[in-house]
Parts: C-alpha cells; sequence; structure tokens
C-alpha cells in the first residue's frame, strides 16, 4: 500500500472542504472495497478523509412517505431496519444476497454504490485495463470473460457492475443526494449516476471531483410482490452471474432491474411494458443489442430463466408488499 | 530438525510478548518468536523512518517538504477491555495492529482481503473483518478478540463447544469461527435477518440453515463446517439431525 496522510472530517461541509484542498483524497466509510484495491495498489490515494463521523447514519422518513438513508448507514442496519423490510422488501433482500455478514456490518449503503468492478483485469497491475490505466486496453475482451457484461459494453471495457444493493435501488428509483465540493447540494437520480463505459470506463458515476454522497431518498414503497433473485456460482457469498430485482403485480406487470450483466443495473421501460407477456418477451426486449463474449454468452438465457423463476415465485407467493 | 535448530540458534527472546509462556515452557523460544526476530531487525528501520524524514532527504535542497505529509496518526482504543494508544502508520490495518502492535495473535491473517474470515473479531460489538479496515480508523473503538472471548482457563461456551465437536483441523480459522459464531447467534437474537430468512416480517429462526448462511464468510480449508455448525447449534440449543451419531463415531 502506497502511503498516504489521514484525517477524521466532522461534518459534511468540513469532508468536501477537505477533499478540496487535496487532489488526490479520496472519502473512506467501511473501506470494504478501498482498501482492498490499495493494497493492491490499483487505487492509490494519497490523502484519505475518514467520514464515518459524519452522523450520516440515519434512516429517516421524508416529507412524501419515503425514506432518507444516510450515506454511512451500514448494510446490515438497512437490510435490517422494520421500515426496509416491510416497505422496500426488494432493498433488504438484495444487501443480504451480498457479500458475507461481516463485511455487510462495515459496507455502507453510499459506498456499495460506489464499489468498483470484479473484473480479474482490472484488479490485475500487471495486465492493460482502461478502466485503471486509460488507454492501456482491455485484456477482458478476448480474455477471461465469464463473469462480465453483456450488454451497455464498449469497444474499451466490458466490466459489470457487482453490487446488489444497487439493482433493488434502481427497481425503487432512488435519488442520490450529494454535496459538492462548494457545499451545493444536489440531487442525482439512480439511473443517471452510473455511467456506461464508452471511451471513458474510468469515469464511473457522474459525481464531480470531491463530491460527498450524503444519503439516498427512496420514494414512497411500491405496491406489489418484492423480490430479489441472485444466481451465482455458490448459494452464499458470491458475486451474481445474473440477479432480478423486482416489484410484481398481481396482474403480471411490474417493474424489474438486472444486475450482473451490465455496467450499471439494467432497467428498461420497454421490457417492463412486455413483464406481462412473460419472461421471455420482456428478457429479449431488455438485452436488446446485447453483444456477450463467447464465454458469457449464457447470461441471456439465464436472465430470461432467472426472470421466469421470479414471476413464478411472484404468482405462488403474491403477498402485497 | 529446522525448528530444532531455530530453538537453539536463538540466544535471547526477541520479544518481551513472546507467545512462549502460553505454550507452558517458560523462557522457551517459539518459532514465532523466532520468525519475528527475524523480521524485527527490518521492521525496526522501516518504523525508524517516518515520512516526514522520508521527504526531507529526498528533496534536501527544494522547497519545505509537504507540512501535511506525515503518514501516522494517534490512535487510542480499546482491546479485551485495556485501553491502548499508539501512534502508527496511517496504513496500518486494526489486524495488524492487533498482531504486530498488540502482539495479540490471536486473531489470524489469512487472506488480507476480506474474503475468508479468519480475522474476525468484534468492533463495538459487532463482528468484522479486521483486514480490511484501517486501525486509525477506530479512535475510541471497543475491539474484542478471540484472547478476550476467553481464556484457556476459563473458556467461553463457543469454545467449549468448538473443542467438544472438533470444530476444526489445523485451527488456523478457528479464533475467526469463533467470533463469527458468536455474533452470528447475537445477530439471530436481535433479529436481524439473512439471505434464508424465509419471511422478512418476522424474526429469524434459529435453524441449520440459517446458522450455514451466516457462517458463508468464514472459510475452513480443513473442512470442518459440518462440527463448527454442531457446535453452534449446541450452545444455541438448536436440535441437530444426526449430531449424536457424528459425535460418537
Amino acid at each position: 500500500m502506497k502511503p498516504f496522510t489521514f484525517e477524521r472530517a466532522s461534518s459534511p461541509a468540513a469532508a468536501v472542504a477537505a477533499a478540496a484542498k487535496q487532489p488526490g483524497a479520496r472519502f473512506i466509510a467501511g473501506g470494504t472495497n478501498l482498501l482492498d484495491l490499495m493494497k493492491l495498489q490499483v487505487e492509490t490515494p494519497t490523502h484519505l478523509i475518514d467520514v464515518n463521523g459524519l452522523g450520516l447514519d440515519r434512516i429517516e422518513p421524508t416529507t412524501e412517505g419515503g425514506l432518507r438513508i444516510g450515506a454511512m448507514v451500514r448494510n446490515t442496519d438497512l437490510a435490517a431496519d422494520a421500515r426496509v423490510r416491510r416497505d422496500y422488501g426488494v432493498l433488504s433482500r438484495a444487501l443480504l444476497a451480498g457479500a458475507s455478514g461481516q463485511l455487510r456490518n462495515r459496507a455502507t449503503t453510499a459506498g456499495n454504490l460506489l464499489q468498483r468492478t470484479r473484473c480479474p483485469y482490472f484488479y490485475d497491475t500487471d495486465q492493460p485495463c482502461n478502466k485503471r490505466q486509460p488507454g492501456s486496453g482491455c485484456s477482458a475482451i478476448g480474455g477471461i470473460s465469464r463473469p462480465l457484461a453483456v450488454i451497455g459494453v464498449s469497444e474499451a471495457c466490458i466490466a459489470s457492475h457487482p453490487s446488489d444493493m444497487a439493482v433493488a435501488m434502481r427497481v425503487l428509483d432512488a435519488t442520490v443526494e450529494t454535496m459538492r465540493a462548494d457545499g451545493q447540494a444536489r440531487r442525482i437520480p439512480i439511473a443517471d449516476f452510473h455511467r456506461l463505459p464508452g471511451n471513458t470506463p474510468h469515469l464511473e458515476t457522474t459525481l464531480d471531483a470531491g463530491e460527498l454522497i450524503t444519503a439516498v431518498t427512496l420514494p414512497r414503497p411500491v405496491v406489489g410482490t418484492h423480490l430479489y433473485h441472485k444466481v451465482r456460482d455458490r448459494a452464499s457469498y458470491a458475486f451474481a452471474l445474473v440477479s432480478v430485482g423486482a416489484i410484481v403485480q398481481r396482474d403480471g406487470g411490474g417493474r424489474f432491474a438486472v444486475g450482473g450483466v451490465a455496467p450499471k443495473p439494467w432497467r428498461s421501460e420497454a421490457a417492463e411494458r412486455d413483464l406481462r407477456r412473460g419472461a421471455a418477451a420482456a428478457a429479449q426486449t431488455l438485452l436488446a443489442g446485447a453483444t456477450p463474449t463467447a464465454e458469457n454468452a449464457f447470461k441471456l438465457p439465464l436472465v430470461e430463466r432467472t426472470l421466469a423463476a421470479v414471476l413464478a415465485q411472484a404468482k405462488a407467493t403474491g403477498r402485497p408488499a | 530438525m529446522d525448528l530444532d535448530t531455530d530453538r537453539t540458534d536463538v540466544a535471547s527472546p526477541p520479544s518481551p510478548t513472546d507467545a512462549a509462556p502460553r505454550d507452558g515452557e517458560p523462557g522457551a523460544i517459539s518459532r514465532r518468536g523466532v520468525l519475528i526476530a527475524g523480521a524485527g531487525a527490518s521492521a525496526a528501520v522501516a518504523a525508524g523512518t517516518p515520512l516526514e524524514s522520508a521527504a526531507q532527504t529526498t528533496s534536501p535542497a527544494g522547497p519545505k517538504p509537504q507540512e501535511n505529509l506525515v503518514a501516522t496518526s494517534r490512535v487510542t482504543l480499546s482491546v479485551n477491555g485495556q485501553p491502548h494508544t499508539l501512534v502508527v502508520d496511517n496504513r496500518t490495518s486494526l489486524l495488524d495492529l492487533l498482531r504486530e502492535h498488540l502482539q495479540l495473535t490471536g486473531t489470524k491473517k489469512g487472506c488480507d482481503h476480506g474474503q475468508c474470515g479468519a480475522c474476525t473479531i468484534h468492533l463495538d460489538g459487532r463482528r468484522v473483518n479486521a483486514c480490511l479496515t484501517l486501525a486509525v480508523m477506530h479512535e475510541g473503538a471497543q475491539v474484542v478478540t478471540i484472547e478476550g472471548l476467553g481464556t484457556p482457563e476459563k473458556m467461553h461456551a463457543m469454545q467449549t463447544a468448538f473443542v467438544r465437536h472438533d470444530g476444526y483441523q489445523c485451527g488456523y480459522c478457528t479464533p475467526g469461527q469463533i467470533c463469527s459464531a458468536v455474533a452470528v447467534l447475537d445477530e439471530i437474537k436481535a433479529g436481524v435477518p439473512s439471505h434464508v430468512t424465509a419471511d422478512l416480517n418476522v424474526r429469524p429462526l434459529l435453524s441449520i440453515d440459517e446458522l450455514r448462511e451466516r457462517m458463508s464468510g468464514n472459510l475452513c480449508r480443513c473442512g470442518a463446517y459440518s462440527n463448527i455448525i454442531d457446535a453452534m447449534a449446541e450452545v444455541a440449543g438448536v436440535p441437530v439431525p444426526g449430531a449424536g451419531d457424528r459425535r460418537s463415531a
């Protein structure tokens, strides 16, 4: 790990001010992904700003009837919150499908959205990777690509987004609240939060330099059966090959987003319009234009089957949220 | 042979906190002590070179060194009920603080990347991977390690159960397994749901499936999983089908 200086910030304003002073600074919350990458020198911040003491660790009702989740709320606490379990089951389920108990106790809401891809070439500093070192090339194209993305990719990068929580946040139309370097607040819809790689795969979100996530807000609960189905190589503690987060209505319609297949949670209104026609139609619409590799082409039928399993489960359990 | 040679080659105990007394041989040099002594020489040099002086030597005639380039921080935290104040390199993981600075070597370093769970400890009452958090992030924290959970004379119920059910072979992952197991039962008691909890709106049940899912962050290459679950089930009071057969076998 490269040496770095360290400070503990006491307020969001102090944190963004500190970041503005130091171009190589990073915020650290749970640290479960950042420290992992720093040990491998994939991330080499020169200054760390500890944001655990900012008081952003509460879950509060909003005046619109939703929930405001502080950026530092731990994954365990968010998943276990009685309101989230009752009204936003897809979010609880997605969180509990991710990582291990130990990691969920540290990992935060904001950090989860910001976690980096697990593409093996991103982690291997001996290999070219446009995301880690812009312009160096993509080793995954033509290399090991089984876990990687099949849609939303570019000639420069086929990395997939690893988060389960983000898939549920996308289904729920969450909003990311931030504070910019100048202290101004802004709100970013989750759909616009993650970028597609294009020619700049190193730019993963629409956050500005030094911009701090302060909260993630959920709108009023969406009635329906909340489900999160994750398919992976082990029964527990593995990243998704394919995951589906969904809120399904009694008539078979609803909303859904898919994880493990794209550089961001993948959702489309057109596919949701096709949901009543069944999993095959909806999956086909969602994945139109997909460009899988030989190694990960299995994900296309797997999305359809996982979605079919979710629709079947919704029909069987059918309990409104 | 090598081990014996190491023992006779070392003239004096390398560290006042060497693990030898715990082996029941006061004054004897343990293999671990020898390894620490070997690493000590280079570690001492590194520790004596804070980054401030390094910056000065690399740019002796240039502009004044960056005032903020201090790569160490002071941290005060409680470990197993004992307060400690240390100045550590900012890069020091909580795991390395425990093992290298406080010589609490019960907590193990397996992968050092949060994948194996060997470094599981209790931080402010919750299980975490000590390898994936920085020591300097834990000002005022309460840490409990395997050494604080129980002692050879007064073992924690989970430690006793692991011994009774043979919940290990090589033992390397065991401190992490035990710390995790204790926390798992607390989490179920507190109503924290898991991936296998059938209904999110009722309290999770104490079941073998729940224990297995919640322990998935602790790997055991010897494959002692079924015995670990038996030990946990005994402490939790969950009946385990077939557990009696395995024990008597």
